[in-house]
């Protein structure tokens, strides 16, 4: 095999699956920049960034950026960590890497499809990126790209024009690159498995990864098509979403007649499931290690298992949820508001089900523990203020303020992150075959979980006090006197950004000098830890295994280990 | 291979992914389709105009592609003769077919009516093109089945199965497009 076949144009899901995680790493730091400067700008809205006049004399002249420029950048950050962090670590990444090996396949279904999957995605991210060097820099109008705004051109603003036409290209290109991923975890995961492991002993991040396969095939390819409309109205002049008699900047658009509402739709119909694309590879990863860390088995295995197929069906009902103010029908406003208020209870369940799995155990505190924690605290602080939105007539006022910024960056971003955190931690020593360094994690995890909170509850409070979204500076009289709040809220994510040094440090210098990993260094279960770490080429050396148990057997008591690993033939003592 | 373990009557993944890919490729039909629903209800520009009648003889000649393709497989199963050769058919009736949707397209421009004429156009031209495109994704993977028939001793049954799904699936997409069209345009 030459470099590139086995390195870039890698067959191997292994390789894939880290060429995802390597793409989410290199988003995640670009998304955490961009927010680094608007946070910067809101803290201290007249202050000069060194150096940002430079590098972008339109938008910031003289290092202080145009409102304009905030909302490029907001853009960019947003769009960057929802589908280049949030869909592909945790989905593309993690489990490109794991579901074959969990499910005891010696690759993907369609290996072909997998590395044209990553490639692809790799052209959107670039063809995303590139957004910030065309004339007029990026688009300003958000990751939801609202219509008609979006698909008028230059006359909306700056970044309209071309820059929003590639932001459509990469998304568009991005759906094509999930949906081949989704394909290929269906078909592994429906047909691949091997001699013994039935549905009911897959593994808990498996689930998730399949359940997450089939809300992405369903998503994605609605929200391509959604794209390909927009594009024609940006480019080929028609209206699928202009309205008639639309003037922008003094100038009478030419389209007439399309519905700015078919949009949200369309973008909402994929934009709340993606929520769960998000979450929900979370959901498995947290409980793929938690009986591995509390030494007991997952409580309510099945009602588990129940509650991730729940919250897959209930997230294609609650889309107008996020619509409550777009002018549509107030009665149809009830109608979504009922199933988000339904799903919150698949994911109370299994947040229950998490900690009576920890009730009574002697927690082993890794640093894969610790963040599973923090999974379920942020989850909880971040859904809790979600029962508040959900009532569209508290919404109403919450909606364009801070409390939402504050509520889906717990819900969805920090817990996804966390769930990132932990997996990260839990598989390094099988993808490198050597340890991360403990000490260092934990106060990586100390340090990101007392910062997470300092950043993102205070904006609950500002989103109460009327603080609005998308708004660069406040500065006048009325809002002015959230400043403090918000410089606290900057140096806390600096702070917060500061920690993730240890992080990158650790996982740099873990790969080359971290101590030697055995094959199970943390005694689990799932096919993964029956072979070498890192595994051989083909997952198991040649000879697939052979599963006699499910994922559950810990804490089995009248024996030497307190586990039984899935290809183990031994029979379970107390069975 | 895993295959040489697996019992003979497991599911074939190219049979899963196909059937996945149908899933996917109905979804961006119904989106597609019910965009086309809301826009005609929500905006006062629509325009109705005429099909052009090309479109039946199109139509006829998707169908006849399917009869093909269904004498082929079962050629191909029964290893009898001819197999690799109606596959040939259903491929030239495929690309038949787009070459008919580009006419019926010339002849509507000929007409004056383009793509930013009026909605209703928008969609038929958006419609059909897509639909064209995976049509061609259709032929490309009977060119791939030709191949594997014609390098293969046994014939590729899963492969086989997955295509003639497929492009079965693209008839029955075509039908549901040309009724909506039929309806709305």
């Amino acid at each position: 095999m030459t470099f590139l076949r086995r390195y870039v144009f890698s067959l191997d899901h292994k390789v894939i699956g880290k060429q995802y995680l390597g793409l989410a790493l290199l988003a995640v730091c670009t998304g955490m920049v961009l927010s680094w400067l608007m946070r910067l700008h809101l803290g201290w809205p007249n202050a000069a960034v060194p150096g940002l006049g430079t590098v972008s004399p339109n938008g910031a002249p003289g290092g202080v950026m145009t409102p304009e420029y905030y909302l490029s950048l907001m853009t960019m950050h947003g769009t960057i960590m929802v589908f280049f962090v949030l869909t592909t670590a945790p989905f593309a990444g993690f489990g490109n890497f794991l579901l074959p090996i969990q499910v005891g396949a010696e690759d993907m279904a369609f290996p072909r499809f997998n590395m044209m999957s990553f490639w692809v995605t790799f052209l959107a991210f670039v063809v995303l990126v590139s957004a910030f060097f065309v004339h007029d820099g990026p688009p300003i109008s958000g990751w939801t790209a609202y219509a008609p705004l979006s698909a008028v051109g230059k006359d909306a603003g700056p970044g309209q024009g071309t820059g929003q036409i590639l932001w459509a290209v990469s998304i568009a290109l991005f759906c094509v690159g999930q949906l081949l991923g989704a394909l290929n975890f269906i078909a592994t995961t429906l047909d691949l498995r091997t001699k013994g492991m039935s549905l009911a002993r897959l593994p808990y991040a498996t689930w998730a990864w399949f359940i997450t396969s089939v809300i992405g095939l369903i998503a994605f390819s609605v929200l391509l098509p959604a794209c390909i409309l927009l594009i024609l109205d940006q480019v080929a002049g028609t209206s699928f979403f202009v309205p008639a008699g639309l003037v922008i900047s003094d100038r009478l658009q030419p389209h007439a007649g399309g519905s700015p509402l078919l949009w949200q739709h369309l973008f909402w119909f994929f934009g709340h499931p993606e929520v769960y694309i998000a979450i929900l590879p979370g959901f498995g990863i947290v409980s793929h290690i938690l009986p591995a860390v509390a030494r007991k088995p997952l409580l309510g295995p099945r009602v588990f298992i129940a509650c991730l197929v729940a919250i897959g069906f209930l997230s294609y009902m609650v889309w107008g949820h996020h619509m409550f103010l777009s002018g549509m029908n107030p009665f149809s406003a009830t109608l979504f508001s009922v199933p988000t208020l339904i799903i919150t209870i698949p994911a109370t369940v299994a947040t229950l089900l998490w900690i009576g799995t920890l009730y009574g155990s002697k927690l082993r505190f890794s640093t894969a523990a610790l963040f599973c924690l923090g999974f379920i605290s942020v989850f909880v602080s971040g859904g809790l203020s979600g029962f508040f939105l959900a009532q569209p007539a508290v919404d109403v006022y919450l909606h364009g303020t801070y409390f939402v910024v504050g509520h889906f960056h717990f819900v969805m971003g920090v817990a996804a992150m966390f769930g990132i955190f932990a997996g990260t931690y839990f598989w390094f020593p099988k993808m490198f075959g050597r340890m991360m360094n403990e000490t260092l994690g934990k106060w990586h995890f100390v340090g990101t979980f007392i910062g997470v909170y300092c950043v993102f509850m205070p904006m609950h409070y500002l989103g109460l006090e009327g603080d609005v979204r998308r708004y660069s500076a406040f500065t006048d009289e009325y809002m002015k006197g959230s400043l403090p709040l918000h410089r606290f809220i900057t140096v806390a994510a600096l702070f917060t950004g500061a920690c993730q040094l240890l992080f990158l440090y650790n996982l740099v210098h873990s790969r080359f000098r971290g101590p030697l990993a055995p094959a199970n260094p943390w005694e689990a279960t799932s096919l993964e830890w029956s072979t070498a770490s890192p595994p051989p080429h083909d997952n198991f050396g040649g000879q697939p295994p052979t599963v006699y148990h499910g994922p559950n057997e810990y804490g089995v008591a009248g024996r030497s280990g307190d586990y039984i690993m899935q290809a183990s033939s031994e029979a379970d003592p107390a069975a | 291979m895993m295959s040489a373990q697996r019992a003979p009557t497991a599911p074939i993944p190219a049979q899963t992914g196909v059937v996945a890919g149908i899933a996917a490729i109905t979804m961006t039909f119904a989106a597609f389709t019910s965009a086309l629903v809301m826009r005609k209800g929500g905006g006062a520009d629509w325009t109705h105009f005429r099909l052009p009648p090309l479109l039946l003889a199109n139509t006829v000649v998707l169908l006849a592609s399917s009869g093909a393709l269904e004498v082929a497989r079962r050629r191909l199963r029964r290893a009898a003769p001819g197999g690799v050769r109606w596959l040939s058919v259903t491929m030239a009736l495929g690309l038949l077919f787009v070459a008919g949707q580009v006419a019926a397209w010339r002849a509507l421009a000929a007409q004056g009516v383009f793509l930013a004429t009026g909605p209703s156009s928008a969609f038929f031209y958006v419609l059909t093109a897509a639909h064209g495109a995976h049509l061609l994704g259709g032929v490309s993977a009977l060119a791939y089945l030709r191949y594997r028939v014609g390098r293969a001793a046994a014939p590729p049954l899963g492969a086989l199965g997955a295509v003639t799904t497929y492009w079965h699936f693209m008839d029955g997409l075509w039908l549901y497009l040309f009724v909506i069209l039929a309806v709305c345009v």
